[in-house]
């Protein structure tokens, strides 16, 4: 997957959550929180697609990356790259 | 005469939010019942396959975001829903009623069961592995989470919870009500009962392997107690919520006042999982009955809990004969013919069907009685059409519940 195909991913993940925000305007470089009505069970549920979706195992200590786009993007990047685009 | 209960003992009902498979308002769910209107109609589920369930199609984002939906549960949003609508009806002055000092009391029949096959339903397609079982789990399937979306909904900061009382739930929400006002516990009661069970198959496969699931070429004729040819229930969800007050809060603020909770009684068969025991059914009304020092020629409406399996009708006529034989003048009527078993809102749902009765003073009829079995013959029982009556002002609601559980409440015009 490509850097794209990975943010691809995530929207399309987060539109899953958060299905009354429009996330046309995400700032990736904002935090989620800043912009986004999330909560610690939103941020469970995003470790929980990228399992069921893509099978990749995100430890308990590593969830403080998925604060924002840019640094969620970032810290996938190693991990999916070798991966089919779902 | 005998002096009544002080007015802050008085519990009455000021506010009713519902959603029946036949309507989604009480008006629209009296109009249906008066115009002998069905709302059950052909369902699927899975495993089950193709079966009949009385659906309800309230606006289910009317008082919650999509994400709330997400989020929650189907008994939360019909709890929500319900919880909404009552606090219009009754006109109290939600934002500045002190939400401490509400509490909140739901029926329901069962719990956890929807989520919990959905659960299983996904993490059989990840071969068993429980990494990929939902965090969400646990608070969709706690026993109080219909009551607690209606705390987070509403921002309630008094006590929430359920009551488990199989089908008897219902009155037994209202009766939990009325005692914690009695109590000086809170001073606005929400409480009434939910149902989610069209989304669980276990309940559809059970019924069947009980030989207690109705089926019929006519979806609308499927839900018959008291005919000869019924064979069992249809399965609803549903529900409904009512705002109950202290009568001198009420009459103080100006209220409309649906009617007084005068009696009631829940007690226990103690005797079978599922044959209900007529003694005890008996009992339980005789109670209530007492409760209210009423007799039973005082009740005009007696609204029936009859499912449509061959043996609930005839035990629960044999109960209802036995405590209203002195009273001819008593009718007797059923909502489950229209709507299917909503469960854990049946007993609610048909009380307030009967409500408006002490303005139109019209007995809503029980519908498909084709051939009335000779078991369930009372002689008040209002068949397939309407009945003016000259006055109505009182009304009993029977529910009775598996493993035995037997609710009786009796409402009285103010």
């Amino acid at each position: 997957m490509t850097t794209a195909d990975i943010k691809e991913a995530i929207l399309d993940i987060l539109e899953g959550i958060t299905p009354d925000d429009d996330l046309s305007n995400l700032k990736d470089d904002v935090p989620f929180r800043e912009q986004l009505e999330l909560d610690s069970m939103d941020f469970l549920d995003i470790v929980m697609e990228l399992r069921k979706r893509y099978r990749v195992q995100i430890p308990e200590d590593d969830y403080i990356e998925l604060r924002s786009m840019q640094s969620t993007v970032a810290y996938l990047e190693p991990l999916m790259k070798n991966l089919q685009k779902a | 005469m005998v002096a009544g209960p002080p007015d802050s003992h008085r519990i009455v009902i000021t506010g009713i939010g519902l959603t029946a498979p036949n309507g989604d308002t009480l008006r629209a769910f009296r109009d249906s019942l008066l115009d002998c209107r069905s709302g059950v109609t052909p369902y699927e589920i899975r495993y089950v396959g193709s079966t009949l369930a009385g659906v309800c199609r309230f606006d289910e984002l009317k008082y919650q975001k999509k994400k709330d939906l997400r989020r929650g549960t189907r008994a939360g949003s019909v709890g929500v829903y319900c919880a909404h609508e009552a606090i219009a009806d009754s006109g109290i002055d939600w934002g500045n009623v002190d939400k401490a000092q509400v509490g909140i009391y739901v029926g329901v029949t069962e719990h956890g069961n929807v989520e919990t096959e959905n659960e299983i339903y996904e993490l059989k397609g990840f071969d068993y592995d429980t990494k990929f079982w939902s965090h969400h789990h646990n608070p969709r399937t706690v026993a109080n989470n219909p009551a607690g979306e209606i705390s987070l909904n509403l921002g309630v900061t008094g006590p929430h919870y359920t009551i488990g009382a199989a089908c008897a739930a219902g009155n037994a929400g209202l009766i939990q009500g009325v005692q914690m006002l009695r109590l000086g516990e809170v001073d606005l009661a929400l409480c009434g009962g939910v149902s989610e069970s069209i989304h669980t198959f276990g309940i559809f496969a059970s019924f069947k392997s009980q030989g207690a699931l109705a089926s019929h070429a006519d979806p609308t004729k499927a839900s018959r107690p008291f005919d000869v040819n019924r064979n069992g229930i249809v399965v609803a969800e549903g529900g409904c919520m009512y705002t109950l007050e202290r009568y001198s809060d009420a009459r103080a603020r100006g209220a409309k006042i649906y009617g007084e909770i005068v009696g009631y009684h829940l007690n226990s068969d103690a005797s079978d999982f599922v044959l209900p025991n007529p003694d005890r059914q008996a009992e339980c009304m005789q109670k209530a009955l007492k409760r209210a020092k009423l007799n039973p020629e005082d009740v005009d409406i007696v609204s029936t809990h009859a499912t449509g399996t061959a043996s609930g009708d005839a035990q629960e006529c044999i109960a209802l004969r036995r405590v209203f034989e002195s009273s001819p003048r008593t009718l007797f009527n059923n909502a489950k013919s229209y709507i299917g078993h909503a469960m854990g809102a049946a007993g609610a749902l048909e009380l307030a069907g009967n409500l408006l009765a002490f303005e139109d003073h019209v007995c809503h009829p029980t519908i498909n009685v084709d051939e009335l079995d000779p078991e369930c013959a009372l002689p008040g029982l209002v068949a397939n059409q309407p009945r003016e009556m000259s006055r109505t002002t009182t009304i009993l609601n029977n529910s009775f519940g598996m493993l035995g559980i037997n609710s009786v409440l009796i409402v009285k015009k103010v």
